[in-house]
C-alpha cells in the first residue's frame, strides 16, 4: 500500500513538473518576438552555446566518421560491395549519427552549462534581482539562451555529419584503398535529399528543441543551493540523453515507417 | 568592444560553416545535384512492370546517365505504367526507335531505365513517346518461371 | 487607505503561509516616507520574505499592503513591473550578474528601462559609482570584488533609475568593522540627500540602531515591539530588551542557538 502511494505521489509530482515545463517553453516563445529587437543577446548566446561546442563535435565527427569508414569497410569487403562504404557512412550519419550524437554531445556540452549557469544564476540571486529591476529573467536571460540552442543544433549536426563523411573518407579511401570515384558517385546516387537530408535536419531541429529546453527548465526550476545546481546539471544529462534517444525512435518511426 | 566583435566574427564564422557544411550534405553527399537541372526535355514510355522504378531513378545510355525519372503514372486504359523522363538537353540526339528497358544495377541494386539508340535518322523531342519498351525483371516471378519449368521438365520425364 | 500620504508602505493584517509553516501571521507596518525604517528579529522570522512580499514577487496568504498608495498583490504584471522601477533592492550576496562589468552592472537598468543615449548612460553611472565611492573599480569584474564592494556597487545599481525607496536585506552580514561602517554611513547619507525611504531588514542591532529611525521587532510572526531604537531600549517586553541589548541570558526560546551564537559574536564585536 505503501509502495503504491509512493508511485502515486511521484506521478504526480512528475506530472505537476511536466506543467510547469510546458507553461515555461510558452513563456519562452512568448519571448521570441521581445528577442529578435536585441539579437547581440542572442548572439553572444550562440557563442556560448554553440561555437563553444563546435571543437568536441568536429572531433567526434570526424572519429566517428573513420570508424564507420573502416568497420564498414570490413563489413562490406566480404561481399565485395566495398564501392558501397560511401552510401553506408554517409546514411548512417546524415539519417541517425550525425542528429543524435551532436545532440548527445550538445546535451553533455552545452546543456550542463547552461544548466549550471541560470541555477547558478538563481542561487545567487541574480534572476530574483533582476525581477525586482523589473527586468523579466526569462526574456533576458533565459529565451536568448534558448533560442541559441535551439538555432546552433542543426548547424552542430550538420557540421558533425560532414566532417563525419570527411572521416569515411579518411579512412575508406586513404587508408583502405577503396576507389574514391565509387565512394562519392554511389553515395550521391543512393542518398536523397529530402528522405535522408532534410529529415536529419528536421531530427536536430527537434533534439535542439528538447536538449535546450531541458537545460534551461533544469537550471530555472533548480533548487538554489550548489547541491541543487549540481544535482539539476546531473538531471540535464541523463534527461536530455533520454530524451533525444526516445524522440529519435519516434522520429525515424513516422518519417521512414510510412514509407 | 573588442570582445564583442570577435565574439560576433566566431558567431558568423560558426552560422557560415553548419551552412556550409548543409550545402556539401546537399550536393556532395546526396543526389540533389543531379536533379537541380530538372530543365530538360521530356519523354514518357509505357511498362508493363517497373518493378522497383522510382521517380528520380536514373536514365542512362550504355551507363552514362543522361536524365531522370520526373514522374510515373498509370494508365487505366492499356493497363500500364506511364513513366516521364526529363532529359538533359545537352543530349538531343537520340533517335526516335529507341528502346527503353528497365535494368538492375547489380543483383539486388537500384533500378534504372537504359536507353538502347535505334537507327533513325530523327530525333526524340519534348513530349515524344518511346514505344519500344521493356519491363523491369522481377526476381519472383524469374525465379518462378524456373522452378515451374524445372517441374514441368521433372513430371514430363 | 488613507494614511499613504505619510506612509509609502502600509502593511494590514499580512499573513503568509510556507506549507503548513506560519511565516507571518497577521501584521501591520507603517513605513514613514523620508524614514529609514529597519525591520529586525532573529533569522529564519521571514525578514527576507517581507522584503519579497512588498516587492510582489510573492504573494500574501491574507490580508493586504500598499506602496505609494498601490495594492501590490493585485497589481497586474505590467503595473507591478512600473512600480518595481520606483523601488530599489539591495541583495544579500548583491546579486550581481556575474558576466558584467562593475559599470555594466550598474548601468544595466538604464540600458533596459531608461532608453538614454550611451553617452548619458555613462555619466549617470560614473555618478552612480562616485556616490558609493567605486569610480576606480569600473573596469573589474564582480568575481573580483570583496563582499563589501560587491554591497556598495549593488547599491549604486540599485539607486540608478532614482528610485523612490530601497530594501535592504541583511546589508550588514559578514561585513568587516570598516566596510560595515562605510555602508551605514551610504546608507544614511543617502537617504538624507536623495530624499529615499529605506527599508533595512537586518538582526545587526548595533549598526541598525545607529541609522534607523523607526524599528519594527519581529519574533514568530508577529511584531513584537516598535518603536525608535531609544524607546526599544527601554522596552518594557523583557524578549525586546534582550533581542536589542543582545545579552545572552534571558526568555529567548532557543530554537536556532547557532544563530543566537552568531549574533552574540556580532554585539561582542561591536562594543570593543
Amino acid at each position: 500500500m505503501n509502495a503504491l502511494q509512493q508511485l502515486g505521489h511521484n506521478a504526480l509530482v512528475a506530472l505537476q513538473r511536466l506543467g510547469r515545463a510546458s507553461l515555461f517553453l510558452w513563456a519562452l516563445l512568448m519571448g521570441l518576438p521581445s528577442l529578435l529587437l536585441r539579437l547581440p543577446l542572442l548572439i553572444q548566446q550562440v557563442f556560448s552555446v554553440g561555437v563553444l561546442s563546435l571543437v568536441i563535435v568536429v572531433v567526434a565527427g570526424l572519429f566517428v566518421g573513420m570508424v564507420l569508414g573502416l568497420q564498414g569497410y570490413y563489413t562490406l569487403v566480404d561481399f565485395g560491395a566495398e564501392e558501397s562504404l560511401g552510401v553506408m557512412v554517409a546514411l548512417s550519419l546524415v539519417r541517425e549519427l550525425g542528429p543524435v550524437v551532436a545532440a548527445l554531445l550538445f546535451a553533455g556540452r552545452a546543456g550542463s552549462a547552461l544548466t549550471a549557469e541560470i541555477g547558478l544564476m538563481k542561487a545567487t540571486e541574480q534572476l530574483s534581482g533582476m525581477e525586482m529591476m523589473a527586468v523579466d529573467p526569462l526574456k533576458r536571460v533565459i529565451a536568448p539562451r534558448f533560442f541559441a540552442g535551439v538555432l546552433s543544433m542543426p548547424l552542430l549536426a550538420a557540421i558533425f555529419s560532414a566532417v563525419g563523411v570527411m572521416g569515411g573518407y579518411i579512412a575508406g579511401v586513404g587508408l583502405l584503398g577503396v576507389d574514391a570515384g565509387a565512394f562519392w558517385s554511389q553515395m550521391q546516387a543512393r542518398v536523397d535529399f529530402y528522405e535522408d537530408i532534410m529529415n536529419g535536419v528536421i531530427k536536430s531541429i527537434a533534439f535542439g528543441i528538447v536538449v535546450t529546453w531541458i537545460a534551461v527548465f533544469e537550471g530555472y526550476d533548480a533548487v538554489p543551493t550548489s547541491e541543487g545546481v549540481s544535482r539539476a546539471t546531473t538531471r540535464t544529462v541523463v534527461y536530455a540523453s533520454l530524451a533525444v534517444l526516445g524522440l529519435d525512435f519516434v522520429l525515424t518511426a513516422l518519417m521512414f515507417g510510412e514509407v | 568592444m573588442q570582445n564583442t566583435r570577435l565574439i560576433e566574427t566566431m558567431v558568423g564564422a560558426f552560422v557560415v560553416a553548419g551552412i556550409a557544411a548543409l550545402f556539401m550534405l546537399a550536393m556532395k553527399v546526396s543526389n540533389l545535384n543531379a536533379f537541380a537541372n530538372v530543365d530538360g526535355y521530356e519523354v514518357s514510355a509505357q511498362f508493363e512492370n517497373i518493378g522497383g522504378l522510382k521517380v528520380l531513378s536514373a536514365v542512362s545510355v550504355g551507363g552514362v546517365r543522361i536524365g531522370r525519372v520526373s514522374a510515373i503514372d498509370f494508365d487505366q486504359e492499356d493497363y500500364e505504367a506511364v513513366v516521364t523522363m526529363t532529359i538533359d538537353p545537352k543530349y538531343d540526339r537520340l533517335p526516335t526507335d529507341t528502346s527503353a528497358s528497365i535494368f538492375t544495377s547489380g543483383l539486388l541494386g537500384e533500378q534504372y531505365i537504359g536507353f538502347e539508340p535505334g537507327g533513325e535518322e530523327l530525333f526524340l523531342k519534348d513530349g515524344d513517346q518511346i514505344t519500344l519498351t521493356q519491363s523491369a525483371m522481377v526476381l519472383e516471378q524469374i525465379i518462378g518461371q524456373f522452378i515451374f519449368s524445372k517441374a514441368s521438365e521433372g513430371a514430363s520425364e | 487607505m488613507t494614511d499613504t500620504i505619510d506612509n509609502l508602505v502600509v502593511v494590514r493584517g499580512l499573513t503568509f503561509k510556507f506549507g503548513s509553516r506560519v511565516i507571518f501571521d497577521g501584521i501591520d507596518l507603517d513605513l514613514q516616507r523620508g524614514k529609514v525604517t529597519a525591520i529586525m528579529g532573529p533569522s529564519g522570522t521571514g525578514k527576507t520574505t517581507l522584503l519579497r512580499l512588498i516587492g510582489g514577487q510573492i504573494r500574501p496568504t491574507a490580508g493586504t499592503l500598499y506602496v505609494d498608495g498601490h495594492e501590490v498583490p493585485r497589481l497586474p504584471r505590467g503595473e507591478l513591473f512600473e512600480l518595481r522601477k520606483r523601488m530599489g533592492m539591495l541583495f544579500q550576496s548583491g546579486a550581481l550578474l556575474t558576466d558584467l562589468s562593475v559599470f555594466d552592472n550598474v548601468a544595466f537598468p538604464l540600458r533596459e528601462h531608461s532608453g538614454l543615449p550611451e553617452a548619458m548612460v555613462r555619466d549617470l553611472v560614473l555618478m552612480k559609482l562616485e556616490a558609493v565611492g567605486l569610480r576606480g573599480a569600473q573596469r573589474l569584474m564582480p568575481s573580483e570584488l570583496s563582499g563589501g564592494m560587491a554591497r556598495r556597487v549593488a547599491l549604486a545599481r540599485a539607486i540608478a533609475l532614482d528610485p523612490m525607496m530601497i530594501m535592504y536585506d541583511e546589508p550588514f552580514t559578514g561585513q568587516d568593522p570598516i566596510s560595515m561602517g562605510v555602508l551605514v554611513k551610504l546608507i544614511r547619507d543617502l537617504n538624507a540627500v536623495l530624499g529615499l525611504t529605506s527599508i533595512i531588514v537586518s538582526h545587526d542591532v548595533a549598526e541598525t540602531s545607529a541609522i534607523a529611525d523607526y524599528i519594527y521587532v519581529l519574533s514568530q510572526g508577529k511584531v513584537v515591539g516598535q518603536g525608535t531604537p531609544e524607546a526599544l531600549r527601554e522596552s518594557d517586553s523583557e524578549w525586546v530588551r534582550q533581542f536589542m541589548q543582545g545579552t545572552p541570558d534571558g526568555p529567548v526560546p532557543f530554537h536556532y542557538p547557532a544563530d543566537d551564537y552568531a549574533e552574540e559574536l556580532l554585539s561582542n564585536e561591536a562594543r570593543r
